[in-house]
């Protein structure tokens, strides 16, 4: 919990997506940018993990976008914006062990179908708003 | 446990240990990381083949005491520069998964 904040502390990153190896950077930092904070272990762990795996997503599928962090008095908030393919079914999406992944990102231990469900998993909410060769904005709320 | 005490107590060589006091509260087997990230709890012994960059990452944002890489598996000396610059502990074990779960026994 983050005491009498004056105004949300906004982090905000480009998510590069041409690099898979660097893939997770800013939510490394982010993870670094909670702990100075003073926020608790569990919940730093939850947020770091849903932004992980929304930056891997954007990597994989969107060749990168962005992502703004903010961090309020009742909440975290995660808001990873990209101009990617779009997600054709949601519903579909959500469900473990669903995956559009290729083969290259499977060998590295990704695209096992469990990126969106951790998402809903760690947040307190998650919205998806997406459009077919537009691209996606995903916002996810971690409540103090 | 500390990771240190389960390295010297089953012989499991120290690939990067940059935080050795860590305490290890339990143990998590995996190799697709989203499974692991989905799954794993914070302070676990998580033990998997995978030795690619993100291993590092995901050990880090999952908060797990340190990664055991069981038979015998080795990574590039890039993951291990990475892992000593996050403070992220990894072990090599000769054993397979089973093998090097039931020997760090908790």
């Amino acid at each position: 919990m983050v005491n009498e904040m004056a105004e949300p502390l906004i982090f905000h990153f480009d998510v590069d997506g041409d690099n898979f190896t660097s893939a997770g950077q800013a939510s490394v930092q982010v993870k670094k940018n909670l702990r100075q904070l003073g926020i608790d272990p569990e919940t730093i762990r939850r947020v770091s993990i849903a932004m992980y795996e929304g930056e891997i997503n954007m990597v994989i599928h969107a060749k990168g976008g962005e992502a703004d962090v903010i961090v309020s008095d009742e909440s975290i908030e995660i808001i990873l914006k990209d101009t990617g393919p779009g997600i054709a079914n949601i519903e579909q999406a959500m469900q473990e062990g669903f995956s559009t992944a290729p083969d290259n990102i499977r060998s590295l231990g990704f695209g096992a179908g469990m990126g969106l469900p951790n998402m809903k998993r760690y947040t307190d909410y998650m919205h998806i708003d997406s459009v077919v060769g537009e691209g996606t904005t995903i916002t996810m709320r971690v409540n103090f | 446990m500390t990771v240190n005490e389960l390295s010297a107590k089953q012989g499991f060589k120290p690939v990067a240990m940059p935080d050795g006091e860590r305490e290890i509260n339990g143990v998590y087997i995996g190799d697709l990381l989203s499974w692991v990230m989905g799954r794993a709890k914070a302070d676990d012994a998580w033990i998997t083949i995978m030795t690619n960059i993100n291993v590092v990452a995901v050990a880090s944002l999952a908060d797990t005491a340190c990664i055991i890489l069981a038979e015998g598996v080795n990574p590039d000396a890039s993951v291990i520069e990475t892992a000593n610059a996050k403070g992220i502990n990894i072990l090599s074990s000769e054993m397979p998964a089973y093998e090097t779960a039931k020997a760090v026994g908790i």
